[in-house]
């Protein structure tokens, strides 16, 4: 399509009719349920992240009340240990990061010009995931079975089953749900900002916000999977009896607590910096300037990211560990104020640079730092251990960390709606009630949790349900108390500002004058997404770039049709955003609804201990994943290619690394190689924790070297066996390929078979000792993922045969080649630990 | 014509990966005081006061961060090329990512003398 015939407005009206015929979303009551939009599954998505949020701020009011006066009765002991956990698992898990997920899925398309995120099916699967999980977890409450060992669920109290209840299982299975949709979500972020940015769009001129949640997304890559592995072992212990938390079988609880923390504190950044990342927008925008600094705010983001991998025994400063150890954390958590003061002063400096527009966005973004940095000083003096010793596990830390999830998430959040609504509604809030709320909030959030510091630091436990009117800390708690139900009052007005939104006018287009791509979005808005893709030149291009809205919304740039009638958008190199092929988009469709039903049904189930229902769930989700698989992807186009205006074609199929599905592949294995390190760390902390490794006896000697290697063998068979497929697919020879695949799923079986024998032949006896059951957990994961290995070389035979792949049309082969290499490492690392370093130890 | 260092380091493209090398020392070699420490501690019940193998591994860990900053910071200098280095341009998208390199090495730099100077000042496993 030339630039001219754009002139034609016959033409463009057809084109816009098509668009909006393709992209129209499901009607009815039932069917408008299956849309996978980014537009509504990320108001779906945002919507009940909010409800959660509200559900646990009433949480947090009960406890409140509760501690308003001493010796105080309106909930008992039990009540209030299952209030502040659920308080806090909800804040994080279902609020915190589900948020910023919801927000980017909304925000990501706009801001890089693309109709959708690469895998929409997939971030409609994450919803429903999270809405199931997350109702599982926060409705515990309502049959007094809700979890209440803390948040951070700390062995032996809630391993013990004498000790704790059912909701120890919901929280670990129900969460462990919801850190799958996390993954999920962690996979379309990071493709959709490497691979769906406009063409032009460089590295160098990627919004701050893409920048800020590429560096999330893989945070969670990093940060989850040691907690899903920590999940693995908890839940063996409590179902099975593996003692790998109890230490009267040389377990040992500290292990969790590692575990738990390498993800949760890169979790407290993981929630950070996407709310900072709002302010990066919103900066510019009101101090009319581009932001001062760019590469800094990216050393910043990348920065910050990477030190935060190196704080986690910061919250176990107080479990008797070497002196030496804590230094080197200590240091860590003191270097990341460095990068963190960095980008608030590059945003300060902005603002000081710029014609600073004092609207009611950047009223929350100013009140928000502020806060923040109180939190952010309070942590730089409980990151020097001997002040933690003083002031662990009191109300001094309540006090930190709400300083710093309010100034660093919630209060951006808020400054975020404000700013974002009219991009979402069309419709602006209403300034008056959105100060007054700010107001509120900021007076509510500094009189609930200052007064923390002191009676935190006159000795106020955290998590007890009533304290001695004796400690003299009564009016420090009323005043909490006064201050929590202001900030509540506050929240109250921005939900009634909410709900009057539907009476208000319509907003002008761009009402904010912003400079970036997200705000061509039109108050009457269509579902396309973007009516042309744009050539991007500067970072700012609403401002820069002459004509640009006209020239977007005239269609003038790339892909202004839907001549096939399918959903498509354009997916362009990593670094410099040229142009690669065009990439069909899933359509509405009821598999991820059911898959994460089906997948819901296994956690849920087993917390119970009905394992067979739960095998049927497990079951049905793997016939709904090769459904969706067969049907929905992979799909070998009608024509090699289709032009994209101004004279370019692109192609309708790419496989490897070019492809967006080759990515996702890589990027899920990162996350499950760093769950399988997480297991395999367990094996070493073993190690050194127990002065004779391993342990010697009946039931713990094995599992020799023999079997061990022979399962490495074949797994080594399989990897061979899958590369060589596609080498031979690659130049033609499919039936050598077909026989290589065939060669590989026997290799992936006898690899379980001969997996499982190192244990079996010397009777390791999992129940004895943590060492038996370390090693089973490992033998368990590798054979089954050479078990997923096998079910995966068998589709792409299938797909082979069917001719839904060929030599050219290589995706699936190329994709489970990547899931072989990471499988093959997985199997050298088992190995080599369990048969050969016995030996060496 | 580029000559010496400075044209052998122009053919190091960097890229997405070469951003995270700085900081990737710094996290392996945090790795690396955690596990000796903690290795140490529990198998040996202690550390010499000036543990060879800590030291080694140190200044290994910042001569890497120092190379590879000291690589971006020459890709970073393009020629006769003009502020504000913002523009849709090769070399303006080399300059930034060489730039971020140069700002994360030196934090990484900072963040490996953090981490090791403890070993300075303690000398015992309590």
């Amino acid at each position: 399509m030339s630039l001219h015939a754009q002139d034609d407005p016959a033409l463009r009206t057809a084109q816009e009719e098509r668009l909006r015929a393709v992209w129209k979303a499901p009607q009815g009551i039932f069917l408008r349920w299956t849309d996978c939009n980014n537009n509504r599954v990320g108001a779906w998505y945002t919507l009940t992240a909010f409800g959660f949020m509200l559900f646990a701020g009433v949480l947090a009011l009960i406890m409140r009340t509760q501690l308003a006066v001493p010796e105080n009765d309106l909930v008992s002991a039990n009540s209030f240990n299952q209030l502040f956990t659920l308080h806090g698992s909800m804040m994080m898990f279902l609020f915190a990061v589900p948020m910023f997920e919801a927000v980017s899925i909304i925000l990501l398309p706009q801001l890089l010009g693309a109709r959708d995120l690469p895998f929409p099916r997939l971030s409609a699967f994450g919803y429903w995931s999270f809405l199931l999980g997350g109702v599982f977890v926060g409705g515990s409450i309502f049959f007094n079975a809700a979890p209440d060992g803390g948040w951070f669920m700390y062995p032996p109290l809630t391993t013990r089953t004498d000790l704790s209840g059912l909701g120890a299982d919901i929280w670990m299975l129900g969460l462990s749900f919801i850190e799958v949709s996390s993954v999920a979500a962690a996979v379309e972020l990071i493709v959709g900002v490497l691979k769906c940015r406009p063409p032009g769009m460089r590295l160098n001129l990627m919004p701050l916000y893409a920048w800020y949640i590429l560096v999330v997304a893989v945070m969670i890559l990093f940060a989850f999977p040691p907690l899903i592995a920590g999940d693995v072992l908890f839940e063996m212990e409590r179902l099975l009896n593996w003692p790998f938390f109890d230490a009267a079988r040389g377990g040992d609880p500290l292990l969790w607590q590692h575990l738990f923390w390498i993800f949760g504190h890169p979790e407290v950044y993981i929630v950070f910096l996407p709310s900072i990342a709002l302010f990066a927008m919103m900066i510019p925008t009101f101090a009319q300037r581009h932001l001062l600094g760019y590469p800094w705010i990216v050393l910043a983001a990348v920065g910050t990211a990477f030190l935060s991998f190196g704080l986690w025994v910061h919250h176990m400063f107080a479990t008797g560990l070497p002196k030496i150890s804590l230094a080197f954390f200590s240091a860590a958590s003191e270097a990341v104020a460095i990068p963190t003061g960095i980008q608030i002063f590059a945003f300060i400096a902005t603002l000081w640079a710029g014609k600073v527009k004092w609207s009611t966005p950047l009223l929350y973004a100013s009140g928000s730092l502020a806060i923040f940095v109180i939190g952010g000083l309070t942590g730089v003096m409980v990151a020097i251990a001997p002040f933690d010793w003083q002031a662990h596990d009191t109300y001094f830390i309540v006090a930190h960390l709400h300083y710093v999830l309010i100034g660093g998430t919630l209060l951006p959040l808020f400054g975020g709606l404000y700013y974002y609504w009219p991009l979402i509604t069309g419709k602006k809030l209403s300034d008056r009630m959105g100060r007054t709320a700010f107001w509120m909030l900021f007076v509510g959030a500094n009189l609930t949790f200052f007064p923390m510091h002191f009676s935190g630091l006159y000795g106020m436990p955290r998590r007890v349900f009533t304290y001695p009117s004796e400690l003299g800390i009564d009016y420090l708690n009323l005043a909490s108390t006064m201050g929590a139900y202001l900030f509540a009052l506050g929240t109250l007005v921005v939900c009634i500002d909410l709900a009057r939104s539907p009476w208000r006018p319509k907003a002008v287009r761009n009402p904010w004058n912003a400079g970036t791509l997200e705000w061509l979005a039109h108050p009457d808005d269509e579902d396309w997404g973007i009516r042309s893709v744009p050539l991007i030149e500067s970072r700012y291009p609403i401002w820069d770039q002459k004509d640009f809205v006209a020239k977007v919304d005239e269609g003038r740039f790339f892909l202004p049709d839907a001549e096939e009638g399918r959903r498509e958008t354009i997916v362009t190199t990593v670094l410099d955003a040229r142009p690669l092929y065009v990439v069909r988009l899933g359509t509405p469709s009821w598999v991820p609804m059911l898959t994460a039903i089906a997948l819901g049904s296994v956690f849920i189930l087993t917390t119970y201990h009905l394992y067979w229902w739960s095998l049927a769930g497990a079951i049905a989700t793997l016939g709904f994943i090769l459904y969706w698989l067969w049907t929905g992807t992979a799909e070998i186009p009608e024509k090699p290619s289709k032009p994209i205006g101004h004279g370019i074609e692109l192609p309708l199929y790419v496989s490897g690394s070019a492809a967006p599905g080759w990515w996702a592949m890589f990027i899920t294995m990162m996350a499950d190689a760093t769950a399988f390190s997480g297991l395999v760390f367990g094996y070493y902390f073993f190690w050194t924790v127990h002065p004779e490794f391993p342990p010697s006896g009946p039931g713990m000697d094995g599992p020799g070297t023999f079997w061990p290697m022979v399962a490495l063998g074949v797994a080594a068979v399989s990897w061979i066996a899958t590369v060589a497929a596609r080498e031979s697919n690659r130049r033609g020879g499919v039936g050598a390929a077909r026989g290589l695949l065939a060669l590989g799923i026997l290799a992936s079986l006898a690899g379980i078979w001969a997996g499982l024998q190192g244990p079996l032949t010397t009777g390791l006896d999992p129940e004895l000792h943590s060492y038996p059951a370390i090693v089973w957990v490992l033998v368990i994961w590798t054979t089954a993922h050479a078990g997923v290995g096998a079910i995966m070389q068998a589709y792409t035979l299938a797909r082979i045969i069917a001719g839904r792949m060929t030599p050219t049309h290589d995706a699936d082969l190329r994709n489970i080649t990547v899931y072989q290499h990471f499988m093959a490492l997985t199997a050298i690392v088992t190995y080599a630990t369990i048969g050969l370093f016995p030996g060496v130890a | 014509m580029k000559r010496g260092l400075h044209g052998m380091v122009a053919k190091l493209k960097v890229t997405l990966w070469s951003l995270i090398v700085p900081p990737t020392v710094w996290a392996a070699h945090f790795l690396f005081s955690y596990l000796w420490a903690a290795i140490h501690c529990a198998k040996v019940g202690g550390f010499a006061r000036f543990p060879i193998l800590y030291t080694v591994g140190t200044v290994v860990a910042l001569v890497l961060i120092l190379a590879a900053g000291i690589v971006a910071h020459l890709q970073s200098r393009v020629p006769g090329d003009t502020p504000p280095h913002e523009e849709g341009t090769d070399s303006d998208r080399i300059r930034f990512l060489a730039f971020s390199t140069v700002l994360l090495a030196a934090l990484s730099f900072v963040g490996v003398i953090f981490t090791a100077a403890p070993v300075l000042f303690l000398t015992d496993c309590r």
